[in-house]
């Protein structure tokens, strides 16, 4: 059963990744995206890090893809006016990702891992409760660099985002 | 219910995850449009989160999720600056055509 939800998740994932790449419409391969983000849950949820699941649907398919629609919708950008490059370019795009993605698999095909021993799993693990505890105590310190690195991302965006008084409007 | 860490191994984790990033790769260079180029970088980074959280699973340790959530939070900021220059150029070249920029590369 379990195994049926993976290759589930697994070829949904791996198909609304194509179409994001593949889809003329960019409000398409947001949405694509956002499929995308939730298989990745889903993947979250069996692996049992149910903290990480929420927090991507709600990070991830909620703020930023959000983020992503409000930007296509406020520059108008629903059709498509981007030229496509030309063959040979897009030939030499899938033959270097191609050969990335192939050499990577090769070298860790592999590799092997030992199985996880039955009395060392832990299926608490990803729990709020336990990765609060290891945050606030072994993780403290990055914690609040963090915020500090939100402050810097929020006073860039205003900065950028902001127009000289004789500028026109978009 | 049994657990996934008995049923699937690893290795399938990290098979998925490469041809992920892999895609995000070839999106990276296969458009042009540089909303779309940024998407593709989400793509990379949900691929490099997953099998952070795969080993943490199979590992029990719980060191690998609080990465994933790092990682969550330096995407954030990224996709907000990456936005805000995206609506800039925009602005500039009424236009997201990454190909327009060719003055960056010398």
């Amino acid at each position: 059963m379990v195994q049926y939800v993976f290759y589930f998740l697994t070829v949904l994932a791996l198909f609304s990744a194509c179409m994001v790449v593949l889809s003329r419409n960019p409000i398409h391969s947001v949405l694509y995206l956002i499929v995308t983000f939730f298989c990745l849950s889903g993947h979250y949820l069996l692996l049992n890090a149910q903290f990480l699941a929420v927090v991507n649907i709600i990070v991830y398919a909620g703020a930023i893809m959000v983020l992503f629609l409000f930007v296509i919708m406020f520059l108008n950008l629903r059709q498509d006016v981007e030229p496509p490059r030309s063959l040979l370019w897009r030939m030499a795009a899938l033959v270097a990702g191609g050969l990335l993605g192939l050499v990577m698999v090769a070298a860790l095909k592999q590799v092997s891992m030992q199985s996880p021993s039955k009395e060392g799993f832990d299926s608490q693990v990803g729990l709020v409760e336990n990765l609060g505890q290891v945050l606030f105590r072994d993780f403290l310190v990055p914690f609040e660099l963090a915020s500090v690195l939100f402050l810097v991302a929020m006073v860039g965006a205003v900065m950028l985002g902001k127009r000289d008084p004789g500028e026109p409007t978009i | 219910m049994q657990e996934i860490i008995q049923i699937v191994p690893l290795n399938w984790y990290i098979l998925f995850a490469t041809v992920l990033f892999s895609i995000g790769v070839i999106g990276v260079l296969f458009r042009r449009n540089a909303l779309i180029v940024l998407m593709c970088v989400e793509l990379m980074l949900n691929a490099v989160n997953l099998l952070f959280t795969a080993f943490s699973a199979y590992r029990s340790d719980a060191s690998g999720q609080v990465f994933v959530f790092f990682i969550m939070v330096v995407a954030a900021a990224e996709v907000s600056v990456g936005l805000a220059i995206i609506v800039m150029i925009y602005r500039n070249l009424k236009s997201v055509n990454i190909g327009l920029l060719n003055k960056l590369k010398w």
